[in-house]
């Protein structure tokens, strides 16, 4: 399994269309410039076709940090520990700008990735130690601490800022692109950096895939075991936080949490399987990447985390929606569908029960029945009884045969049958083991009986019927229909057709 | 507290008998300097099922995690087989209570018990075909192999709780320590899950097993411990299993021992 997750993995990174351009000069306007050209036709070619060196290395950066992104991010979104990457991002502000202040006064160069990402991560780190700290040592919860860290840290980083803006070294314009990320500024050192860094990241959590998994599922039992959880779980956190500070630079220290959260969260609308969980995460996040890229090299004062952003999330509505098996829209057929057949088999229910209490199934020919009869069993009304009866017309299960009359199928017979029978082995099972009287019995059998599986049926007939008999079972109770005639109180005892 | 008092069980790790599938010296665990259970000894005898009886709160949990160090101890020690919890764990099977996980985590009942394998399997190694005819074998003991291949939210509450009893069957462990397996599941698995236990017994293995079910008490369990704190008593199911002993594991729920350590966790708080 871990073998085929690297080959979809090396497979996925060969053709990785490059698609970003770098223009350096950009990075002195304002992050508040959001004029929007329209591009001409030679921006959409030299995205699209991948003319420069420095676009493909790029694009290919940033594809990698949302594969890596989708694939942490499952195991922390599984270990429900998605909003720590979240107080951790914004906690790398301050970090940044005292890592350009400290080199720029050591007479470096303060603007390489390199050093503003060591001054990021120390100060992610030192956030994350603060709401540990504040959550062990005082009575606050983790929610509060996650609150008060996460502004606390961004509000001394925009602070910062302010005193980097009136340095008098520093050409310190650009650093605000880190709040929202700007693939613009991004060079082919910066795109290895963060490609390669993103590689490992993956090639570590599939080499503890199964640990990772095990931590996040069951993480007393994994203590049980002897396995070193604290230790799995720094990893996990590690993981996050590399994933986290790489993504800085792309997708904006705010946005961030959506490119770690957003793909897990999508693909688990088509899967149930935690493996197939992380390769969807995988892919969505690096169309992600690539687009969200392509798209910010297009519009070039267009922040390139909200374009990563909006690409996700459109992925992510898509798979709400239309996710297999989890989405909204599989789940409302499927809610339909029951409805469709507990309407089905209540209308066959019905027709039986009427003719059984008026000892008409014995006959050869099976006999109509009126539909104003069944009015009175079921609170049907009549819009919705004439929608369930056309639609068991299309089943071939009931015909008409003349305006008021109805009238079952042979293959309607059967069905109807085979409904009556199930409904009364599971009112005899209420009544024999769950104590329900038998006058309520109907409609407590009612909610489950549509639901029941073949191997319940079977343990059910084993249970409570003692000869072998295709027979079907008798109504336990007396059942609300008046026969129009004289006998009726005879009329659940007698086993038809026999 | 300190352990130094009595002779240093230390000394009796050389003499102490490896026979004896668990003992529990002077164990007492606080949440937040409030005791939860106090100063529990026993040892159990093996090859039988015990039940750990008591009413909530008493600590029964407490006392299975404290054993496995999933949680600190306060003072006190343990021993699995004449050794500490760490040199025997192997030798440990833990069924956690249901609610302890997510069941809506995206895996499938076989993956589950394979869980039990993960160990052995060793760090980064992939998980293969004969583990999971292993775990498919404990999937058939506990008669839900049918569902292996089903999202465990599909699963019924009885069919959860047998697939956590079988990714500790997988591991065949010569202890198991099992937390309210019977709590809220369906006859067929209550009566699948007894079958099990005496399938254990006959073949030598010890069950520890937490249990709220006062009535089938005798019926499931040679020897039990009645808990509330502090051991109440421990022996034979028709020794100790008494009205008297029961009124006082049950009756008065707020004994002067409670009082004190609420009083204690009231001054704490408002410090």
């Amino acid at each position: 399994m871990r073998l085929f997750a690297m080959i979809v993995l090396l497979l996925s990174l060969c053709p990785a269309p490059a698609l970003l351009a770098a223009e350096p000069s950009i990075s002195q306007e304002s992050i508040t410039d959001r004029s929007i050209s329209l591009p001409e036709w030679k921006d959409w070619r030299r995205v699209f076709f991948l003319e420069d060196y420095n676009t493909r290395i790029v694009i290919l950066g940033t594809t990698l940090l949302g594969m890596s992104a989708g694939m942490i991010g499952s195991f922390a979104l599984l270990r429900k520990r998605a909003l720590m990457g979240d107080a951790l991002s914004h906690a790398t502000l301050p970090g940044i700008a005292l890592a350009f202040i400290l080199a720029t006064s050591l007479g470096m160069n303060g603007k390489t990735l390199p050093v503003l990402l060591s001054g990021a991560a120390i100060s992610g780190l030192l956030g994350i130690a603060s709401i540990l700290l504040i959550r062990n040592l005082t009575r606050l919860k983790e929610d509060a601490a996650l609150g008060i860290v996460l502004s606390v840290f961004f509000g001394a980083g925009v602070a910062l800022l302010g005193i980097v803006q009136q340095m008098q070294t520093g050409h310190a314009a650009g650093l605000e692109s880190f709040i929202y990320g700007k693939t613009a500024s991004m060079v082919a050192s910066d795109a290895w950096l963060i490609g390669s860094a993103g590689l490992t990241c993956m090639l570590i959590s599939i080499f503890l895939y199964k640990e990772l998994t095990l931590l996040c599922f069951d993480e007393g039992f994994a203590h049980s075991r002897g396995f070193p959880v604290v230790f799995l779980d720094m990893i996990l956190m590690g993981l996050v936080v590399v994933v986290t500070i790489i993504g800085l630079q792309a997708v904006g220290l705010i946005l961030m949490i959506s490119l770690l959260v957003i793909p897990p969260a999508a693909a688990r609308f088509w899967t149930e399987k935690i493996f197939y969980l992380s390769l969807v995460a995988t892919v969505l996040g690096a169309l992600s990447g690539m687009i969200g890229s392509a798209m910010s090299a297009i519009f070039p004062n267009l922040p390139s985390g909200a374009m990563i952003v909006l690409v996700a999330t459109s992925m992510f509505l898509v798979s709400m929606v239309f996710g297999i098996p989890r989405g909204i829209l599989i789940r409302k057929v499927r809610r339909y569908q029951l409805n469709t057949k507990v309407n089905r088999q209540h209308l066959l229910r019905s027709i039986y029960e009427y003719l059984e209490a008026h000892r008409m199934l014995a006959e050869k020919q099976i006999k109509p029945v009126p539909v104003t009869a069944l009015y009175q069993m079921r609170s049907w009304s009549p819009t919705a009884l004439h929608k369930i009866i056309r639609r068991a017309e299309q089943n071939d299960l009931i015909e008409t045969v003349s305006g008021d009359q109805i009238r079952l199928t042979p293959l309607g017979l059967t069905e109807a049958a085979r409904v009556v029978h199930e409904h009364r082995l599971w009112e005899l099972y209420l009544i024999t083991y769950a104590d329900v009287a038998s006058s309520k019995v109907d409609r407590d059998a009612d909610a489950i009986e549509h639901v029941l599986e073949p191997e319940v049926i079977a343990e059910l007939e084993a249970l409570l019927i003692q000869q072998a008999s295709s027979d079907i079972l008798a109504s336990p109770h007396t059942l609300e229909i008046d026969p129009g005639n004289t006998d009726s109180s005879v009329s659940q005892s007698g086993r038809p057709g026999s | 507290m300190n352990t130094s008092n009595s002779v240093s069980p230390d000394r009796q790790n050389d003499t102490s008998n490896a026979a004896i599938p668990l003992s529990v010296y002077d164990l007492t665990v606080a949440y937040h300097r409030k005791p939860v259970i106090w100063d529990v000894s026993f040892d159990i005898p093996p090859g039988k099922l015990i039940g750990i009886i008591g009413p909530n709160g008493a600590g029964k949990s407490t006392l299975l995690k404290a054993v496995m160090d999933l949680i600190p101890k306060a003072s006190g020690r343990v021993q699995i087989f004449g050794k500490s919890y760490q040199k025997n764990r192997h030798r440990v099977g833990y069924v956690p209570q249901r609610e302890s996980v997510d069941w809506d985590f995206p895996v499938d009942a076989l993956d589950v018990v394979t869980m039990g394998l993960y160990k052995e399997i060793g760090w980064c190694l992939p998980v293969r075909k004969k583990h999971k005819v292993r775990a498919m074998e404990a999937l058939e003991r506990v008669g839900i192999a049918d569902y292996a291949r089903r999202q465990i939210s599909q699963l019924s509450g009885g069919q959860q709780q047998r697939t956590f009893l079988a990714r500790a069957l997988v591991q065949n462990a010569d202890l198991y320590l099992m937390d309210e397996p019977f709590a809220a599941v369906d006859a067929a698995t209550e009566k699948a899950i007894v079958q099990i236990l005496q399938e254990m017994k006959e073949s030598g293995k010890t069950a520890l097993v937490i249990h709220h079910d006062l009535q089938t008490v005798p019926e499931y369990f040679d020897y039990v411990i009645l808990l509330n704190m502090r051991v109440i008593d421990h022996g034979l199911t028709a020794d100790v299993f008494t009205p008297e002993n029961l009124q006082k594991t049950y009756g008065g729920r707020l004994t002067l021992l409670e009082e004190a350590t609420e009083t204690m966790r009231r001054r704490e708080q408002s410090l």
